[in-house]
C-alpha cells in the first residue's frame, strides 16, 4: 500500500494540545510520524495542504440512520457521504429505528449495510432495553459480540430504577458503556421547549432545565449502587453541571456529552416557531449555552456530538408542537464548531479533543489522535473560509438544518479514513 | 390612519397607532350596529372563510356576523369534523382553501404558532382567532374598547387580570395590549397557573388576590378550563372559588367604580359569581360581546383595505 506525506498542514493535536505548523506521514493506513520537519521518503506522494489545518478525523457519538424502517430520511449511503463531507470519520449510530436495534440480528444487518454502503467507519450501538421500553434488557453480551460498542434507549428514560440498576449492574460485568439521556421524564412530559420569557411569550407547552438535573441526579446515584461506565448523552443546562462535577470528583466512571445545537443555538432562535430549531432537549437559555462552553473549555463536559436526526418535510411542517424533533448535523458540525474557534472560546486543540480524541478514548478506540500509529482517520479543513450555508446542498436525504441561509465561517477541504481519500473538495 | 399590516396574527406585530385606529374604526361600527340597518358593502365581492380547528360558539358567531354585516359571503368550516380527521396536514389544507381564491381566513387552531405557519402558505388576509396558548388579538382589542368605552381612555389604569394565565391567550393578547397601552397590570392567579418568568413581561404577579385587586380601574376574569381544575392544578373548585373566584366581598377592595369583565363562556360559581356578572352596574361583560363584532369588522375592514391595495399593486 502506497504512503502518503502530508505537507505544509497546521497540524491540531488534541492530545498534545498543539496547534503548529508540521507535515504528517501516513504509511498503511496508519499514522507513521507527525512533526515539524520529515524527510519525503522516495516512495511517498506528497499532498501539499497549504497551510490549512490538518485534525484527527471526528468522531460523533449519537448519528441516527434511519436504517432500517426510515430510508427515506436517511440511509447509510446518504449518512456516511454526509459524514465525509463533515469531516466525521467515525460515526456511532443510534439504535432508535423502526424496528429497535436491540438483537444481534438486527445488528447484524445493519452492520452489513453500513460497511457496504459507508465510506467512513460506522460504529453501531444498541439498545439497552428491549425496544427501548425500559422493562426487559437486552442481550448485552451477544449485541457487543456482534459490533455494539455502547447501549443506549437514546430518548427514553428508563424510568424504572430497578431495571435501569440491573441493566447498569449487568452492563458492568460485561465491560460495556451505557449512553442515557438525563431528563425526569415526568417534569417534561408535553413540553417542546425550555421554560422561561421565551416560551411564556410564545404560548409554548415548557420544561425546566432542572428536569435535566433531576435526571443526572438519579443516574448518579445508581452509577454509586452499580459502578457502571456511563455517558450522558447531553448536557445542556448550567444547573446540571455542579452534579456532573462532583460525580467526576467521586471517581464514578461519568463522561457527558453536549450537541453542536446545544452550543451554538439558543432559544430565541426559534423565533417565529421555526420547527427546524426543535430538538431534545429543546433550546436553552443564552446563559446555558454560555455555561456549557465554559464547560467543554474545562473539560467537565468530554464530548461534542451533531445528535444528527434526519426528519423530512412532513414531519417538521407541523404546527411547533406537533412537528418532530432533532436536526441533521454531520455535514454543519465543523462550520458550526469554528463558530467557537472563531469566538475566542475554545481553541482547536480543545475543539478536537471534545469532538475526536475524548469520543474515541471513551469507546475505546485508537483513532482521535495525530501520534504514531493511530488509524489515519484525518480532515483537513480551512477554518478561515465563510460560506452561506444552502441546505439544498447538503448530502443527507433530510435537510433540516437550523442553518440554512446562515453564514458560517470554517469548511472540510477533505476527509481520509484508514490514509484513503473519502471526500475531496472541488 | 395608519394600519400596514397584511395579517392580524397576534397584538405583539401592532404598535400603539395600530391599535388606536382600529378602536377609533369600531367605535363607528359601534354606531352602526345600533342602529336600523347594520349593512355595509366595504367587503363586498369578498370571500371569507372561517376555520375553527376548535370549538367554538361564540367567536365564530362574531366573525361570522361581522362579515355578513360588511357584505362578504362566508362560509364556515368544522374543521375537527373534516379532512383533519382524515390524516390531511393544515399545510395542505390552507393549500387546498388557497386555492378557491379567498380573501379573507379566519383561525382558530389548538396549538401555539400554527396560525403564523398557516399565514405563510397563503395569499390572503390571516386573522387569528386565537391560536393555543399564544395570542387571541381580536378578543384583546374588543376588550380594550370596551374599557376605553367605559373609562374614558385606555391609558394610565390599573388593571388586574386573574385566574389561569398559563393556559390563557387572551391573557397574553391583553398583557401586550395593555402594556403598549401604558397601563399598569397586575396578574393574579395561583402560581400553579402562572407561566414562568412572566414577571419579566413588566407586570405585577400576585396570589393573594385581595392583595393584587386594591385600588384596581378594571377587573378582567379569565375562564378555568374544566379538565384543569381537578387536582393537577388546583385542589378543588370549590377552593379556588373560595380564593380565586370574584365575589362582591373581594371586589369591593377595588375601586369603587371598578368595572368587571369576562371573555366568555362563565363558569358561575367557580371564578364569578352569578349575581356579580349580571350586574349591570359593574359588569359589562355583555358590552364585551357588543364590542367583539365592531372590533372584527374593523379588523377586517383594514385587512380587506391593503389586500386591495396590494392586489391593485401588483395588478
Amino acid at each position: 500500500m502506497t504512503a502518503t506525506l502530508f505537507t505544509n498542514a497546521r497540524l491540531i493535536d488534541p492530545e498534545a494540545g498543539t496547534d503548529a505548523p508540521g507535515s504528517l506521514l501516513v504509511r498503511d493506513g496508519r499514522i507513521v510520524a507527525a512533526g515539524a520537519e520529515i524527510a519525503l521518503p522516495e516512495d511517498v506522494e506528497p499532498v501539499d495542504c497549504h497551510g490549512k489545518c490538518l485534525a484527527p478525523g471526528i468522531v460523533d457519538i449519537g448519528v441516527k440512520v434511519c436504517e432500517p424502517g426510515e430510508r427515506h430520511k436517511e440511509s447509510y449511503r446518504s449518512a456516511g457521504l454526509a459524514a465525509a463531507a463533515g469531516g466525521v470519520t467515525t460515526m456511532v449510530t443510534r439504535p432508535d429505528t423502526i424496528p429497535t436495534i436491540d438483537n444481534p440480528e438486527t445488528l447484524e444487518f445493519v452492520t452489513r449495510r453500513a460497511n457496504a454502503a459507508a465510506p467512513v467507519n460506522v460504529l453501531p450501538m444498541a439498545a439497552l432495553t428491549k425496544g427501548r421500553e425500559g422493562r426487559e434488557m437486552t442481550e448485552i453480551g451477544f449485541l457487543m459480540d456482534a459490533g455494539a460498542v455502547a447501549f443506549t434507549d437514546c430518548d427514553h428514560v428508563v424510568t424504572n430504577t430497578k431495571v435501569f440498576s440491573r441493566a447498569l449492574t449487568y452492563a458492568r460485568a460485561c465491560g460495556a458503556l451505557v449512553i442515557a439521556h438525563p431528563q425526569e421524564p415526568g417534569l417534561s412530559a408535553g413540553s417542546c421547549a425550555t421554560s422561561g420569557k421565551f416560551a411564556s411569550l410564545r404560548g409554548l407547552p415548557a420544561v425546566s432545565p432542572m428536569a435535566e438535573r433531576m435526571g443526572l441526579d438519579r443516574d448518579i446515584a445508581l452509577l454509586e449502587m452499580t459502578g457502571a461506565r456511563y455517558h450522558a448523552d447531553q448536557i445542556t443546562t448550567a444547573r446540571a453541571l455542579p452534579a456532573l462535577d462532583r460525580a467526576k470528583r467521586n471517581g464514578l466512571d461519568i463522561s457527558a456529552g453536549v450537541s453542536i445545537h446545544h452550543l451554538t443555538l439558543n432559544e430565541l432562535d426559534v423565533a417565529d416557531y421555526r420547527t427546524f430549531f426543535k430538538v431534545k432537549p429543546p433550546l436553552r437559555s443564552e446563559d446555558d449555552r454560555l455555561a456549557v462552553i465554559d464547560a467543554v473549555h474545562s473539560g467537565l463536559i468530554d464530548i461534542i456530538c451533531s445528535m444528527h436526526t434526519p426528519q423530512d418535510e412532513e414531519s417538521k411542517r407541523l404546527p411547533f408542537e406537533e412537528a418532530a424533533s432533532g436536526a441533521v448535523a454531520l455535514e454543519t458540525l465543523l462550520p458550526a464548531a469554528m463558530r467557537l474557534y472563531h469566538g475566542d472560546q475554545l481553541d482547536l486543540p480543545t475543539l478536537f479533543t471534545a469532538l475526536s480524541l475524548n469520543p474515541a478514548r471513551r469507546l475505546g478506540l485508537d483513532s482521535g489522535r495525530l501520534a504514531p500509529g493511530a488509524p489515519a482517520d484525518l480532515v483537513l479543513f480551512d477554518p478561515d473560509v465563510p460560506f452561506v450555508l444552502d441546505r439544498a446542498t447538503l448530502q443527507s436525504k433530510s435537510r433540516n438544518t437550523p442553518f440554512d441561509g446562515q453564514r458560517m465561517q470554517g469548511r472540510v477541504l477533505a476527509t481520509y479514513v484508514a490514509g484513503t481519500p473519502v471526500y475531496r473538495r472541488d | 390612519m395608519s394600519f400596514d399590516h397584511r395579517h392580524l396574527l397576534g397584538i405583539e406585530q401592532l404598535g400603539p397607532d395600530d391599535i388606536t385606529t382600529i378602536l377609533d374604526l369600531a367605535d363607528d361600527y359601534v354606531t352602526l350596529n345600533r342602529g336600523p340597518s347594520k349593512h355595509s358593502d366595504v367587503l363586498a365581492g369578498l370571500t371569507q372563510i372561517n376555520m375553527f380547528f376548535e370549538n367554538s360558539t361564540r367567536t365564530q358567531a362574531s366573525f361570522e356576523i361581522a362579515g355578513k354585516r360588511l357584505g362578504a359571503d362566508v362560509m364556515n368550516m368544522a374543521m375537527q369534523a373534516s379532512s383533519i380527521k382524515k390524516g390531511e396536514t393544515l399545510i395542505d389544507t390552507a393549500l387546498t382553501l388557497n386555492a378557491m381564491h379567498p380573501d379573507l381566513l379566519v383561525v382558530r387552531h389548538p396549538h401555539s404558532g400554527a396560525v403564523d405557519l398557516l399565514a405563510q402558505k397563503v395569499n390572503c388576509a390571516v386573522l387569528n382567532a386565537g391560536d393555543g396558548r399564544h395570542e387571541h388579538p381580536t378578543q384583546a382589542l374588543l376588550d380594550a374598547l370596551t374599557i376605553r368605552r367605559a373609562k374614558g381612555r385606555l391609558h394610565r389604569l390599573n388593571i388586574a387580570i386573574c385566574g389561569d394565565i398559563a393556559h390563557s391567550r387572551v391573557a397574553r393578547s391583553n398583557i401586550l395590549l395593555l402594556g403598549k397601552t401604558e397601563n399598569r397590570i397586575r396578574l393574579i392567579g395561583p402560581p400553579t397557573l402562572m407561566p414562568s418568568q412572566i414577571d419579566q413581561f413588566g407586570v405585577e404577579v400576585y396570589d393573594d388576590m385581595n392583595a393584587g385587586l386594591a385600588d384596581v380601574d378594571v377587573v378582567m376574569m379569565l375562564r378555568l378550563q374544566r379538565e384543569r381544575m381537578d387536582g393537577g392544578f388546583i385542589p378543588s373548585e370549590r377552593e379556588y372559588y373560595h380564593r380565586y373566584g370574584l365575589d362582591e366581598e373581594k371586589l369591593a377592595l377595588a375601586k369603587p367604580d371598578a368595572i368587571v369583565m369576562h371573555p366568555g363562556p362563565m363558569n358561575r360559581g367557580v371564578e364569578i359569581d352569578g349575581t356579580l356578572a349580571d350586574d349591570i352596574n359593574r359588569s359589562v361583560i355583555q358590552d364585551q360581546v357588543e364590542m367583539g363584532v365592531a372590533i372584527r369588522m374593523a379588523a377586517m375592514e383594514l385587512l380587506a383595505r391593503n389586500l386591495r391595495n396590494a392586489r391593485s399593486s401588483a395588478a
